[in-house]
């Protein structure tokens, strides 16, 4: 029955009233979610599931930007950056230290959140498109790294860009680069823990502090928040969730090149987040989801197209890039446009128009 | 027991309150001389006014004493403490809070997370705690609830507790805002024109909860206002600062009889804000 309404709510203890799921309706909501997750890799193939796949990695990234983009107001462009140093430490330390891939995944994510720390420092000066245009010297330093660093060449092809072979990352004797299925389960874990602890942050003091910074940060300096530590704390906080998807994408793959991590990817995810909703870790999920199925989604129409015989098969190839283009800046225009909120803004639309319903006026 | 809902929550304990004194302080931005050679002193306890007309040098005033402004001249003690030298973040940690003329409060934020935050220095716990939060994070934020929802009684704001400050109406704003700066739990206020642009109702509120805040949890209190109705009313004292120059301080009835004063201020139409 949905006859109830939130007013109906009522708590008898802070304790209760803080809690995050507090009616049963909401409760249901994440059991459903749940049994979708545990459900989805029995039934779906393994090439629906390598994109479940991409998608549980890009959520964990759009999570960690939004913390800096969405929640605390500092506008990135190096998302791309660091991801690659997530990545390549993760690489690195399970190719030169054979140390195991979990170790090697934290660690990455460390080495990340300095990172991140360090780039986050000109936010003490630079504000909105100035700070974004800094974090682009991530992204140019970074790229530098990569191409010439020698440490990092597997097998140098004279001056292209190099790639690092990755060692082998076992999940109960499954290859995580081989086994959609291993390394989905090891993905959906590190997910619903990055949604959990994300969504805590905001529960406390500290995620707090992050939101005051992007409403009005003299005021929140004026209450006792050292704004550039807490800005600091935010580029680490937030990096160090990139870094973990970084570190996911190398246990993914076979080889690692630069290629995967360029501007492309930090205008890639910040699409995720503004469809998806700024400020909101959920809807960081439903905008990652978004950016990644919809190329797939471009692709099968296109194929269903070619199959009706009215494009010839080369010309698909030729129109399929410029499709998905345009179709992100529709979605990100009519995002802005009509739900400047995001999905997530959709969603609790539409849960309030339920709840009203039929009374809906 | 609770005696009275004015009570300070007993756990919350007393923060120290000290005398402020202002020695000589210049400021000027650029060929601006916002702020000449003032001096001043507040006692513990007290409801200090400072009035003068718009551009006097009265917010310039206060955003030196919390630290956004740092005076070119002179010292501001607090305590032992020179605020003319301290970063704004360090003055909840001696007690001192503030709101503004414009409304500054976090309007995305629901009115119960503003106040929350107004509790920030007195929440210690970690990132990784803060990451985990069922244990020592959770009980931290039930503790600095408790003295939150102790605010909220105090001024009736019960019924907006979960509502996003930017969709009030201006005078619950401008009380939230007092909420913010209460939940810090300090030793001393400094309200920048908390009455202006509310109805007479709005301000006889106002008027009462500054005055309650004054007596019943002993904050020292620092208000600018412009209503001189309201600020003969309820100032134990007042300031009366004119082109950054302190021309007057002491009793209402002795600022009423100034010489000075009656020139500069009250001798010309004192309606309100112009
Ligand atoms: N950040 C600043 N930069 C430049 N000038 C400033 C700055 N802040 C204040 N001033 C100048 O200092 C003088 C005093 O301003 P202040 O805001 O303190 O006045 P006020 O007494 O609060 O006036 P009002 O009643 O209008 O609020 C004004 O001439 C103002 O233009
Ligand atoms: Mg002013």
């Amino acid at each position: 029955m949905m006859a109830t309404t939130q007013c109906g709510v009522f708590h008898e203890s802070y304790r209760s009233d803080m809690q995050l799921r507090p009616t049963t309706w909401q409760r249901l909501r994440v059991v459903v979610v749940f049994a979708f997750i545990i459900i989805l890799p029995f039934v779906a193939s393994a090439q629906n599931l390598r994109i479940a796949n991409t998608v549980v990695i890009a959520a964990i990234g759009a999570i960690g930007l939004n913390i800096l983009v969405g929640y605390t107001g500092q506008i990135s462009l190096g998302q791309g950056a660091f991801l690659a140093v997530g990545a390549y430490s993760t690489g690195l330390l399970m190719h030169y230290y054979e140390l195991p891939w979990p170790i090697a995944l934290v660690l990455g994510a460390l080495i990340t959140a300095m990172f991140g720390a360090v780039f986050g420092i000109p936010s003490l000066r630079l504000k909105g498109l100035y700070l974004a245009v800094a974090t682009l010297a991530a992204q140019q330093i970074v790229g530098w790294f990569v191409r010439n660093w020698d440490p990092i060449d597997g097998t140098k092809a004279d001056g292209a860009a190099r790639e690092l072979s990755m060692p082998r990352a076992l999940f109960f004797g499954d290859k995580l680069n081989d086994s959609e299925f291993a390394f989905y389960v090891v993905g959906m874990i590190a997910l619903v823990i990055v949604a959990v602890v994300a969504t805590n942050l905001f529960r406390t003091h500290i995620g707090r502090a992050f939101v005051a910074i992007r409403d009005q940060d003299i005021a929140a300096e004026v209450m006792g928040v050292n704004v550039f530590q807490y800005k600091l704390v935010a580029f680490a906080t937030s990096s160090f969730f990139v870094g973990l998807a970084g570190g996911l994408t190398a246990v993914h793959s076979t080889n690692i090149s630069f290629e995967r991590f360029t501007i492309d990817v930090s205008i890639e995810y910040l699409a995720m987040i503004i469809i998806g909703g700024l400020g909101s870790i959920s809807g960081s999920i439903y905008g990652a989801a978004f950016v990644k199925l919809l190329p797939e989604i471009l692709r099968d129409v296109g194929l269903w197209i070619a199959d009706q015989g009215w494009l010839a098969s080369g010309q698909l190839d030729q129109y399929l890039p410029f499709a998905e283009d345009a179709a992100f800046g529709l979605a990100i225009i009519l995002t802005l446009i009509f739900e400047p909120e995001g999905i997530v803004k959709l969603w609790s639309d539409l849960k309030a128009y339920f709840r009203l319903w039929p009374f809906s006026y | 027991m609770r005696v009275s809902k004015f009570d300070r929550p007993y756990e919350s304990g007393r923060p120290e309150r000290h005398q402020l004194r202002v020695e000589n302080i210049s400021l000027s931005f650029g060929g601006v001389r916002a702020l000449t050679d003032v001096s001043l002193t507040c006692e513990p306890g007290e409801i200090l006014a400072i009035i003068g007309p718009n551009g006097a040098g009265k917010t310039s005033m206060l955003n030196c004493i919390c630290g956004l402004y740092h005076p070119q001249k002179g010292r501001i003690m607090y305590g032992n403490h020179n605020l003319a030298r301290t970063s704004s973040h360090h003055l909840p940690k001696m007690g001192i809070a503030r709101t503004f003329q414009n409304i500054e409060l976090f309007r995305h934020m629901t009115v119960l997370n503003n106040l929350m935050l107004g509790r920030h220095v007195h929440m210690k716990k970690n990132i990784l705690t803060a990451l985990l939060y069922w244990g020592w994070a959770e009980r931290e934020e039930i503790e600095n609830r408790r003295f939150v929802e102790h605010v909220i009684d105090l001024l009736e704001i019960q019924h907006i507790r979960k509502q996003m400050v930017g969709s009030l109406a201006y005078g619950l704003q401008k009380r939230v805002e007092l909420g913010r700066a209460l939940a810090m739990n300090p030793g001393l206020i400094l309200l920048d024109e908390p009455m202006a642009g509310m109805n007479v109702e709005e301000k006889e509120d106002m008027a009462r909860f500054i005055l309650d805040i004054n007596e019943e949890w002993g904050i020292t209190t620092i208000l600018i206002e412009h209503d001189m109705g309201v600020v003969m009313d309820i100032s134990d004292r007042v300031a009366v600062l004119e082109f950054g120059r302190l021309i007057g301080i002491g009793t209402p009835d002795e600022v009423r009889e100034n010489p000075d004063v009656i020139r500069a201020y009250l001798g010309q139409d004192h309606g309100g804000r112009s």
